[in-house]
């Protein structure tokens, strides 16, 4: 045959990475993201009218083995029925032999990229309260998510938070209560084969895992990995940039030191220290912004007064202004 | 590579072929040990030439010499004994042994005239030689080692993509689609073609529908990734060395 030139190449190469919708209710628009496995194409379901994110994998897995994890990602998603969380709407496998799922598209920026515009405190710090929402949900229904960073949430136009990407997410027990194997990951039996990850694998985001994870502790990883994480994405989120690895919170900056204290005791390197559950840090979140004492700082007298005057500040005013008007009045009426 | 090699199975369209020519390599049996070789003849001899042409700057005559003899010395020496796909990709493996090859025969500079007595395999050195004029040169990456890398990539890709493709035509008059083949040319091959073609113009040029157009590509390309996904699985040595390859073959890049 004829010399294949570059361009006959780069050509070859784009319509054979592009995934065969063919016979599927879906139609590809473009691709929107990629990541070690595979991309992720907004599309349309051309059955119901309306835009789905597909999450594909770049090309016929051989083993089998990605094909599990991500159909181990489905399934996972499917069990997540939370506001919070993208829900999955179908998956299956291409007629070119790829594996993929359709989720909810979701209209809006990631959070690493949403920081890059300033926004107040206290919105950020309510969408940090949904994202711990959506990971308690999750470890109540026994999933412990291992790569909680921005990167991964994404913030909708009408302000729903939601947690994406659980590719190596671990199931620590099913939603009857019964607890898997030590370590072990799990898939449903039906739909995705069991996918287990070796002890000693490291898994995760540096500057995000919590040290055991980054050490590779995968059999005895639990919630409080997870907890690590929010602490690192609330650090984000207050400082505007990813905590360097290695280094801690910094006392003397700009951070309010109850939120600092958060996030310190989020990410305290022994596990037992952090909060023993994302929906507690949650709250902790909700008393800062309530002006209510929180339990990773306790308070001496004087930060007792100091949070109970800002906290009651118009009342406040209006009493010292109301005294000193009644103070006027009985000097006026004796003099 | 197996005549009665099977394109797609029936849960969908994997490579159906687990052979892997690194792995026959290292058989027993000199009948697997051939074919394995065959492979990787197959695959690797362009742009090995290529390599000895641009990085060594070896004549004509050197350089087909010197690919012969590199592919002789693989057998005798049993180079791909010590490759190991967890450590580094075949491509790179054999652009080293190829390195050392050189540089070794350089060193001892008593070499015997070459092509005396050697067994010659059936190279087409004029293609190549005509090819590598029309190539790019390696240029624009970071560093020159990395520009080579690139090439050499280049003209491996090339290469199997050109073996795919024969194999493509085959498999579509054995299956009475010569249509679908020549719309696939038109379309995706004939680079003077593609920018005034669209599908429509295709259509009309082959009196069928648009939507015909575009299912016959579906095809043919579906078929074509297929067989060059085999070749790729038969010049891997683990599944994981497979996906990256196959990832690098069509251009996916991680973000």
């Amino acid at each position: 045959m004829n010399w294949l030139s570059d361009d006959a190449i780069a050509r070859l190469q784009t319509a054979s990475a592009l995934p065969d919708v063919a016979g599927t209710r879906y139609r590809l628009v473009q691709r929107i993201g990629s990541g070690g496995m595979g991309a992720v194409y907004l599309s349309e379901d051309c059955i119901l009218g309306r835009r789905v994110a597909l999450k594909i994998l770049d090309l016929p897995d051989d083993s089998g083995d990605l094909a599990a994890r991500l159909l181990r990602e489905a399934n996972i998603l499917a069990r997540l029925e939370h506001p919070g969380i993208v829900p999955v709407h179908d998956a299956g496998t291409l007629s070119d032999g790829r594996v993929f799922y359709a989720m909810k598209f979701v209209e809006g920026q990631r959070l690493d990229r949403m920081m890059e515009q300033a926004s107040p405190l206290p919105d950020r710090l309510r969408i940090f309260q949904r994202i711990c929402d959506a990971v308690a949900f999750a470890h109540a229904r026994g999933i412990l998510h291992r790569d909680l960073k921005p990167e991964n949430i994404m913030v909708g136009s009408f302000g729903e938070v939601l947690v994406m990407d659980w590719g190596i997410a671990k199931i620590l027990r099913d939603p009857e209560g019964a607890t898997p194997g030590a370590g072990s990951e799990v898939g449903d039996a039906v739909t995705a084969a069991p996918v287990k990850t070796a002890h000693g694998t490291i898994l995760g985001t540096p500057g995000y895992m919590a040290p055991e994870q980054a050490r590779g502790e995968i059999e005895t990883l639990d919630e409080r990995a997870d907890i690590y994480s929010l602490g690192a994405v609330l650090q984000f989120l207050l400082a505007g940039v990813p905590l360097a690895e290695g280094s801690s919170n910094d006392e003397s900056s700009s951070v309010a030191r109850p939120l600092a204290a958060i996030a310190r005791k989020a990410m305290a390197a022994d596990a037992g220290s952090r909060y023993a559950s994302a929906a507690r840090l949650g709250e902790d979140i909700a008393h800062y912004l309530d002006g209510l004492p929180v339990s990773a700082y306790p308070e001496n007298i004087f930060r007792k007064l100091v949070r109970w005057s800002s906290r009651y500040r118009l009342a406040i005013v209006l009493v010292i202004t109301y005294l000193i008007l009644r103070t006027l009045l009985f000097l006026w009426s004796r003099g | 590579m197996s005549e009665d090699t099977k394109i797609g199975g029936p849960g969908g369209k994997f490579p159906a072929t687990r052979w892997s020519a690194i792995q026959a390599a290292r058989s027993k049996d000199p009948a697997e040990q051939s074919r394995a070789l065959d492979a990787i003849v197959a695959a690797y001899w362009k742009p090995i030439y290529k390599y000895l042409r641009l990085r060594w700057g070896k004549s004509n005559e050197d350089a087909k010499d010197l690919t012969q003899e590199f592919f002789l010395r693989l057998v005798e020496k049993d180079y791909l004994k010590s490759f190991d796909p967890r450590k580094a990709r075949l491509r790179t493996f054999l652009r080293l042994c190829v390195d050392r090859f050189v540089a070794n025969e350089a060193k001892a500079a008593k070499r015997l005239k070459r092509g005396g007595g050697a067994p010659h395999l059936p190279l087409d050195f004029a293609t190549a030689e005509k090819e590598l004029k029309r190539a790019k040169a390696p240029v624009g990456s970071d560093s020159p080692e990395d520009a080579l890398d690139e090439y050499f990539q280049q003209e491996f890709v090339r290469n199997l993509f050109t073996q795919s493709i024969e194999k493509l035509r085959q498999l579509c008059v054995e299956r009475g689609k010569e249509l679908h083949f020549r719309i696939f040319e038109a379309y995706d091959l004939n680079d003077e073609e593609r920018g005034r073609l669209a599908y429509a113009d295709l259509a009309r040029k082959f009196g069928l529908t648009t939507d015909e157009v575009t299912n016959y590509l579906s095809y043919v390309r579906r078929e074509f990734r297929d067989i060059a996904l085999i070749k790729m699985r038969e010049l891997t040595g683990s599944n994981n060395e497979f996906f990256q390859e196959s990832r690098a073959l069509f251009g996916v890049k991680p973000k």
